[in-house]
């Protein structure tokens, strides 16, 4: 085996690179479409291209993929409609996705529960709905942490916020008062306020708790309502993320 | 032997192991073979004498080819190799980041042999490592505007560029809380005028008049204030210690040599070159760059190619010593590398009634300014003294009633809150202070021509390391800037005295 180190060592590599590539291209810009057919239109395709779903401000109903991946080119029929609610939760979104949904500016609600590639940048980024988001969940993130969540303080219209369950948040109670400081017009679901206090002194203990919650929701939670969107080739991303 | 040998390290089993050695070896000494096996304590002698045996041999070595500092033995594994392409001087964010810049644009692998030569292992004094840690975009020139947005996007992206197989991901720690200018009457419209440079070239800042500024920030006085300018994304602060190590591991993984030992002189070799007007400028070339290790007197000569001027406060001292300066031409003084060290003081104070979350990286107009640091109450504070008034340079040590005097007025002004605050610490730092304009020195030495200089950044160039270590490493291997255009920080501005100074609101 140690004579296979360097072999083992490129393959180790290529397998990231790899891994990485996939979210990359997943997150590309989609400058293309939105030369084509517009900005709204592309923000929609991506939605859907990621396996998320949306809906249009003129609309009741919720636009997304089926069980396959497959969804209908509906959407292309009206490109003046901007998209008021999305639901991008337990997708490959990173930071560079963003770049094709900003543009919404209408955007009331985003939802990006579970995603294994949000972080504090992603975090960072969302200044530019500040002056449309109402509500925002980026619960079970497992990159998220008190650096990113300060940056949503430019979210000054946001009226619920949800950070339960955030793995990178060392005293989630106390985050949770700092937050409702920093938004005083926002309710913040979070940790239970006793949870922090508990976590003084049996740190490890809880950690391991929340750890193991994070590790097993990929697979078991789905809003209610809605068929599960966890195609095949997504858990892929979902071992790595209980691996890492 | 290497049974023998494991034999000797087992404890328990050790005596019925033995035992039957003995009748073995016994055996064999009858059959005329040789009997190793000489009981306990001969063998404990052999150990013993295992290390006179290898001085012996070193010392034999020793007399037999004087003149060279082989040895079969390695004596220390931190001695400079006598040959490098590159030695990178200083050790600090920049000298790192250069290093890992030229392994990762090198185009055969080990095509280019780069040596970082860093006097203090414990970085006790140098600044990367005792700097307040921010980043921002609120600049005035465009060079440092892209310089800050290349590294912010360095550092969004770490740990695809400096991850490491088989260790844990890089974590920076970064706060994403933008900076906070504040403005008066007389400075507005230079804020103004920055504000749209820095939007210009992509930077993400917003102005807010006081009215705004009393709503997101209640705790605020705005007495004074008319215009604030506001990064919305990609800037904070982060921990310094971490950029470090990250470009450190990385470069090393990638073959970079490294050794501790502080350059003390440098051989070099003079050509004469006649300038338009009739000079005659004595033109150096560095062959032998010396390294002193540190607990010896002695000097390790390292022949090298090119050398990186990166040495923080240092690197003017280090310029000098290729003796620039003292030559017979009037206009030497030119010559010398305006970089000095100024003490700067950081002050940790504690208010439990202080700014949230929300706390942006304030700077007022008086200059003061203030970051939150975790989530306990505590800040870090300073001011920058007048240019009459610079502190003694000597040592570090920290002069609190400059605190009292030069911070805390201003501080508890601007924020009320600051009045019941309670200084849990303090250190001091120095700036590599660019005496000439207060920007980086980036590019060749006009009269040294094989050293390039990365130095100067007078209080931020920790946040434009990742950029500086790509620009050079352009300049050394492509022989120009590629990615962002960094010629406006060439020495030549000394030369014909031309600043390029940052249009400051403080
Ligand atoms: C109080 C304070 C606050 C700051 N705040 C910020 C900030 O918020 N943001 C920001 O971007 N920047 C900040 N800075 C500035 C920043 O720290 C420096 O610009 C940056 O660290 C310079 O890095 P460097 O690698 O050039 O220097 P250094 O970190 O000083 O490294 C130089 C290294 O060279 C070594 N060396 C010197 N001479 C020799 C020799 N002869 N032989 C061998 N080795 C040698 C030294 O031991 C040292 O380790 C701050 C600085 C201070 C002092």
């Amino acid at each position: 085996m140690n004579q296979r180190f360097y072999d083992v060592e490129v393959f180790w590599r290529w397998s990231r690179w790899l891994k990485s590539r996939r979210v990359q291209r997943k997150n590309a810009y989609f400058g293309f479409t939105q030369k084509k057919f517009g900005v709204n239109i592309a923000a929609a395709y991506y939605v859907l291209h990621l396996g998320g779903s949306f809906r249009f401000t003129d609309q009741s109903e919720w636009v997304h993929a089926n069980s396959r991946g497959k969804f209908s080119y509906n959407f292309l029929n009206t490109p003046d409609s901007t998209i008021e609610e999305v639901d991008l939760s337990r997708t490959l979104i990173n930071h560079n996705g963003l770049d094709n949904i900003v543009s919404q500016k209408t955007l009331r609600s985003l939802s990006v529960q579970g995603c294994p590639n949000v972080d504090d940048w992603f975090l960072a980024r969302l200044h530019v709905f500040g002056e449309s988001l109402q509500e925002l969940d980026v619960s079970h993130c497992p990159r998220i942490t008190v650096g990113g969540l300060v940056a949503l303080q430019h979210l000054r219209k946001l009226r619920r916020l949800d950070v339960s369950s955030l793995v990178g948040v060392s005293s989630p109670s106390l985050v949770r008062i700092l937050l409702e400081e920093m938004l005083p017009l926002c309710e913040v679901t979070g940790a239970e306020y006793d949870q922090g206090f508990v976590q003084h002194d049996s740190m490890g203990q809880l950690k391991e708790d929340t750890w193991l919650e994070t590790r097993s929701f990929p697979v078991c939670i789905y809003p209610a309502g809605s068929e599960p969107r966890l195609a095949p080739s997504h858990s892929g991303e979902f071992l790595f993320l209980q691996a890492a | 032997m290497s049974r023998w040998h494991k034999m000797l390290l087992s404890g328990p089993g050790y005596s019925a192991l033995a035992i039957s050695r003995v009748v073995h070896s016994w055996r064999f000494s009858l059959n005329g073979s040789r009997n190793f096996s000489t009981g306990k304590r001969a063998r404990k002698d052999f150990i013993q004498d295992l290390e006179g045996q290898f001085k012996a041999i070193r010392e034999k070595a020793a007399a037999a080819m004087p003149g060279t500092d082989w040895s079969p033995v390695e004596l220390r594994r931190d001695l400079p190799p006598d040959r490098a392409d590159i030695v990178v001087v200083g050790g600090g964010v920049i000298g790192w980041s250069v290093a890992y810049w030229l392994k990762k644009k090198e185009r055969v692998r080990d095509g280019v042999r780069v040596l970082v030569v860093e006097k203090d292992p414990t970085y006790s004094e140098a600044s990367t490592v005792l700097s307040a840690g921010g980043i921002r975009q609120q600049f005035s020139l465009k060079e440092n505007i892209q310089l800050s947005l290349a590294s912010v996007d360095f550092m969004r992206n770490i740990n695809e560029h400096l991850w490491v197989l088989n260790e844990d991901p890089i974590d920076l720690q970064f706060n994403h809380s933008g900076y906070l200018f504040l403005a008066s009457e007389s400075v507005a419209h230079i804020m103004e005028e920055n504000y749209v440079t820095q939007r210009e070239h992509g930077a993400k800042v917003t102005l807010l008049s006081p009215a705004q500024l009393k709503e997101r920030f209640p705790w605020l006085n705005t007495d004074g204030v008319v215009l604030a300018s506001y990064g919305l994304e990609n800037e904070g602060w982060f921990d310094p210690w971490s950029l470090l190590n990250a470009f450190r591991r990385k470069a090393m993984s990638m073959g970079v040599f490294h050794c501790h030992g502080e350059v003390t002189g440098f051989t070099c070799t003079t050509s004469s070159r006649e300038t338009e007007d009739g000079d005659v400028l004595r033109i150096k070339r560095i062959k032998y760059i010396d390294v002193k290790m540190p607990d010896s007197r002695e000097y390790q000569p390292v022949e090298c190619a090119i050398v990186i001027n990166a040495a923080g406060v240092n690197s003017g001292k280090i310029a000098d010593m290729i003796g620039i300066g003292s030559g017979s031409e009037h206009s030497m003084a030119g010559f010398s590398l305006p970089v000095e060290p100024r003490k700067r003081y950081v002050y940790v104070v504690h208010c439990p009634d202080g700014p949230g979350l929300e706390s942006p990286f304030l700077i007022d107009y008086s200059g003061v300014y203030f970051r939150r640091e975790g989530l306990g109450g505590n800040y870090i504070t300073g001011n920058s003294p007048e240019e009459t008034e610079e502190p003694d340079i000597s040592d570090l040590k920290v002069d609190h009633e400059f605190f009292q005097e030069k911070v805390w007025p201003h501080l508890s002004h601007r924020v009320p809150a600051f009045e019941s605050l309670k200084v849990t610490g303090a250190w001091a730092g120095f700036y590599d202070y660019n005496t000439f304009d207060q920007n980086a020195i980036i590019g060749l030495h006009p009269r040294i021509s094989n050293m390039f200089l990365a130095t100067g950044f007078s209080g931020h160039g920790l946040q434009h390391s990742p950029a500086v270590g790509c620009a050079v490493a352009e300049l050394v291997l492509d022989g120009g800037f590629r990615t962002i255009d960094l010629s406006a920080f060439d020495f030549k501005r000394i030369l014909q005295q031309e600043p390029i100074l940052e249009r400051n609101i403080v």
